[in-house]
């Protein structure tokens, strides 16, 4: 069954890789003008050599079909703007961005399905709205506008947190001391991140929740005398969190890119900006290999979503 | 634990500070040690400047790396790995004597073989302006190890203008002859003479470079280490300045809003000085070969259409000077002995109206496009400007915004009726000036080249006969010349000479010295801490 699934998802990400080829190849400009157009000089034998250099004076067929080849034998190719191979580049920033993605949505899929929960269970009430209209406030607020303010108010005038970065430059710190230090780092982007993530799980939550508890099994339960936590818990929960979890499935998705503005204000060194000045820089091999490990990304995790369907609601069979 | 550690550090080092602050000059003399932190706000895409001329890269390399000579304020040449320089009387031969026992940060001895391989393999042939710059350049001949011999086929006389750190980079050649020098490891982690060498590049953080303690000018560097961090979000470059964890950034590296506010804190002071190297002007291209751009009539009526001072006090917040030419007030090539074109749209409207461009429907004379340069606020809301101030003579613009990369394409290709462009005029206008006027440099698809596709035979026997001109009087008449003819013909809009913003801790000291101090080799900064 997985395999069979996992052999479906070849097709689908070569098909994205061959669009998006195409895609960026009808963009205007190449790397040798984003490159000439920040050296602010240039000279006509200069361009053409650096035309030939990175392959830009092959046809267009011949560059995909080079491409293709080279992604057979599990080479991304080399980087034009950063002189360097594209797997490396992409290997030094996964770590990041995984960590700041994972914990993000980590903490605000516990936070927001807590207070889900609580807005539903106390519907109508003070804390229903209290709830709702916080959630409405983190939701409609620019991502870059709540982390710049963060860093206004913890680093520039409290000083208590790090402006930026993912560690203390040169420090000769020991194994927990690193960590430690990552981790005050992340503090804030984090936070940055979650606030959105936990905004969209709770007003999710709270709405799966209540139409969960209109059902007739909740109506059963209730009658044959089931106490109202653990209807709430094991009946209702279980069954509202499903769409919850379709969300968080298509957010990883998108984990690899997803954080591009917090990575920008918080100098966080993730895949978002390095395919962001891809983009500028018309550094296609790279983007290319970022959308290839993205798109890798979203068909395993799609898969791992139908195992968990199957686990949170047994009438749901993987096929 | 690890937060109250750092705080109770950071007290103390504000405690000092405000101890050092009563005998502050006493203090700069002994300050030795220390880390610098500059902000960059884009990655470089190497640290080789050699062969690339990008401004981070360039703000970067030149601390590991060296050159010929340096330059003062006056941009006279100083000794640098050079000691001393002699050209023969026919100004065919120059001889440099190279300065002793320096040694490249791998231990390997700097030898004239370094500087004849850079020259004739890096410099002319690879290097933007090195092409040009060093196309008289037949052989460098090196008798010894400590003596080059550049032989010409005619003279150049923007030669030893051109010997900067920046400009014409030495790199060991036991670590490129007989490689690829464009992918060469090296370039991204340099082996170099300079004061600073090469540590840790992490892409999207830092990078990160430690004191050579076997530099040539002993004692030097002051600092132990230099980071530049990499910080692409301008708010986020602005808190870091505000709250002093980073000490200094170059070509005005937070808004000019933003420059304005840091300047009212008391720990940070702003400068303009040390962009005299470069000389950015900002100018607006127009396609000659479009109509009606092709008559000079137009050209003149829209230079009188434009208000410099208006751009210069709402837009650029006064971080910019009026332009009279192609050639900064800075230099000593400038003339003020130029025609002007005041602000006068009245002017400028009658004569449209006489050049036979009479309003039609709408009250538009006719319809062009404009390519902004997108590098800043300011370049984009010029655009606005130009765009309202030329509706007023009825000239309809369409502003057309787009990336860099595509706006450089629009432009090489000549797909284009008016762009606009901060470009380095620099300090001898042979390296940035002619460029853009010659006919000979008319190519399509090479950016910052004569896009404009303006010929004039005048001009272009100036700069022929400036290239070879050895008497410095005769060659600054031949550009006061050069000026004239480019300010009657306007085949650019020459709008303003653009004042990049230093800004930095007063803790950092010596920071701007000379006119090149992004490029600098920071061998004489101190913090005081």
């Amino acid at each position: 069954m997985l395999s069979r699934r996992l052999l479906q998802g070849i097709p689908i990400v070569l098909g994205i890789l061959v669009v998006n080829f195409l895609l960026l190849n009808a963009t205007p400009g190449d790397v040798v003008d984003a490159m000439v157009g920040q050296m602010g000089a240039s000279d006509p034998e200069l361009v053409a050599r650096m035309k030939e250099r990175f392959g830009l004076d092959q046809p267009l067929l011949v560059r995909l079909g080079l491409y293709m080849w080279n992604l057979a034998r599990l080479d991304l190719g080399f980087s034009a703007f950063y002189n360097m191979p594209v797997e490396t580049l992409i290997l030094e920033r996964l770590a990041g961005t995984a960590l700041l993605m994972l914990s993000s949505i980590g903490v605000a899929l516990v936070l927001g399905v807590v207070s889900g929960v609580a807005a539903a269970r106390r519907f109508n009430t003070a804390w229903d709205m209290l709830i709702g209209v916080a959630a409405l406030l983190f939701y409609a607020t620019p991502v870059f506008w709540i982390g710049l303010m963060m860093l206004v108010l913890f680093s520039v005038h409290l000083g208590i947190l790090p402006l930026g970065g993912m560690s203390t430059i040169a420090a000769d710190f020991g194994p927990v001391e690193a960590t430690l230090d990552v981790l005050w780092h992340l503090i804030l982007p984090m936070t940055t991140l979650s606030l959105f993530f936990i905004a969209t799980y709770t007003r999710l939550m709270r709405s799966s929740m209540l139409e969960a508890y209109q059902q007739d099994y909740v109506r059963t339960a209730r009658a044959k005398g089931v106490p109202e936590g653990r209807v709430a818990y094991r009946h209702v929960l279980r069954n509202a969190l499903l769409p919850v979890v379709t969300v968080v499935g298509v957010q990883i998705g998108a984990l690899l890119g997803g954080a591009v503005v917090v990575e920008t204000v918080f100098n966080w060194p993730g895949l978002g900006r390095l395919a962001y000045d891809a983009v500028l820089q018309r550094d296609f091999n790279l983007l290319l290999g970022i959308l290839f490990v993205s798109s890798v990304v979203v068909v395993v995790v799609n898969i791992l979503v139908d195992l968990l369907y199957a686990a949170l609601d047994p009438r749901i069979e993987v096929g | 634990m690890l937060i109250t550690k750092r705080n109770a550090a950071k007290g103390l080092a504000a405690l000092a500070g405000a101890a050092m602050a009563g005998d502050a000059r006493q203090a700069a003399a002994q300050a030795r040690g220390g880390t610098l932190t500059v902000m960059l706000a884009n990655e470089p895409p190497m640290l080789t400047s050699a062969f690339n001329t990008a401004l981070p890269l360039g703000s970067v390399s030149t601390k590991m790396l060296e050159g010929l000579l340096a330059y003062d304020a006056q941009m006279n040449p100083r000794p640098s790995l050079a000691t001393s320089w002699q050209a023969s009387p026919d100004g065919l031969t120059y001889t440099f004597r190279l300065r002793p026992s320096v040694k490249w940060h791998d231990g390997r001895d700097f030898t004239s073989a370094d500087v004849a391989f850079s020259a004739m393999q890096v410099w002319k042939t690879m290097h933007p302006r090195g092409r040009a710059v060093f196309a008289n350049l037949t052989a460098v001949e090196t008798p010894d190890a400590l003596t080059a011999v550049f032989r010409l086929s005619g003279p150049s006389p923007v030669l030893l203008s051109a010997l900067h750190a920046y400009e014409s980079q030495i790199l060991p050649r036991h670590l490129y002859e007989g490689t690829d020098i464009a992918t060469n490891p090296a370039n991204a982690a340099p082996i170099g003479t300079g004061p600073f060498r090469f540590r840790e590049w992490r892409r999207g953080q830092f990078i990160l470079l430690e004191r050579n303690p076997d530099y040539w000018d002993a004692g030097k560097p002051a600092l132990d280490r230099v980071i530049f961090r990499i910080m692409t979000d301008a708010g986020a470059r602005s808190a870091a300045m505000e709250n002093g964890s980073v000490d200094i950034g170059f070509f005005s590296p937070v808004s000019l809003a933003e420059t304005e506010r840091l300047k009212r804190n008391r720990n940070i002071e702003v400068t303009t000085r040390g962009y005299e190297y470069a000389s950015p002007m900002f100018f607006m291209e127009l396609n000659l070969r479009n109509r009606p751009l092709d008559d000079v009539r137009v050209r003149r009526a829209m230079m009188h259409a434009l208000d410099r001072r208006f751009i210069i006090e709402n837009i650029f917040l006064g971080y910019a000077e009026p332009a009279t030419g192609p050639i900064p007030v800075s230099s000593p090539f400038y003339t003020p002995d130029v025609p002007r074109y005041d602000f006068n749209p009245r002017l400028a409207n009658q004569m449209l109206d006489e050049a036979g461009y009479r309003r039609g429907a709408g009250g538009w004379r006719f319809t062009i496009t404009h390519d902004p340069v997108p590098q800043g606020d300011e370049h984009a809301q010029t655009a606005d400007y130009v765009k309202q101030a030329f509706a007023q003579v009825g000239i309809n613009v369409e502003v057309r915004r787009q990336d860099l990369a595509s706006q450089i394409r629009r432009v090489s290709q000549w797909e284009f009726d008016m762009s606009s462009n901060p470009l380095f005029a620099m300090f001898d206008p042979a390296l940035g000036v002619t460029r853009l006027f010659w006919s000979g440099n008319i190519n399509q698809g090479t950016p910052f080249t004569n896009v404009s596709g303006f010929r004039n035979a005048e001009l272009d026997r100036i700069v022929a006969a400036q290239a070879t001109e050895r008497d410095p009087e005769s060659r600054k008449r031949l550009f006061w010349r050069l000026q004239q003819i480019v300010m009657e013909e306007v085949p650019l809009l020459y709008l303003l000479e653009v004042k990049y913003a230093t800004i930095a801790n007063t803790r950092v000291r010596n920071h701007t010295t000379d006119g090149a101090a992004a490029f600098g080799s920071f061998a004489d900064i101190t913090v005081q801490r």
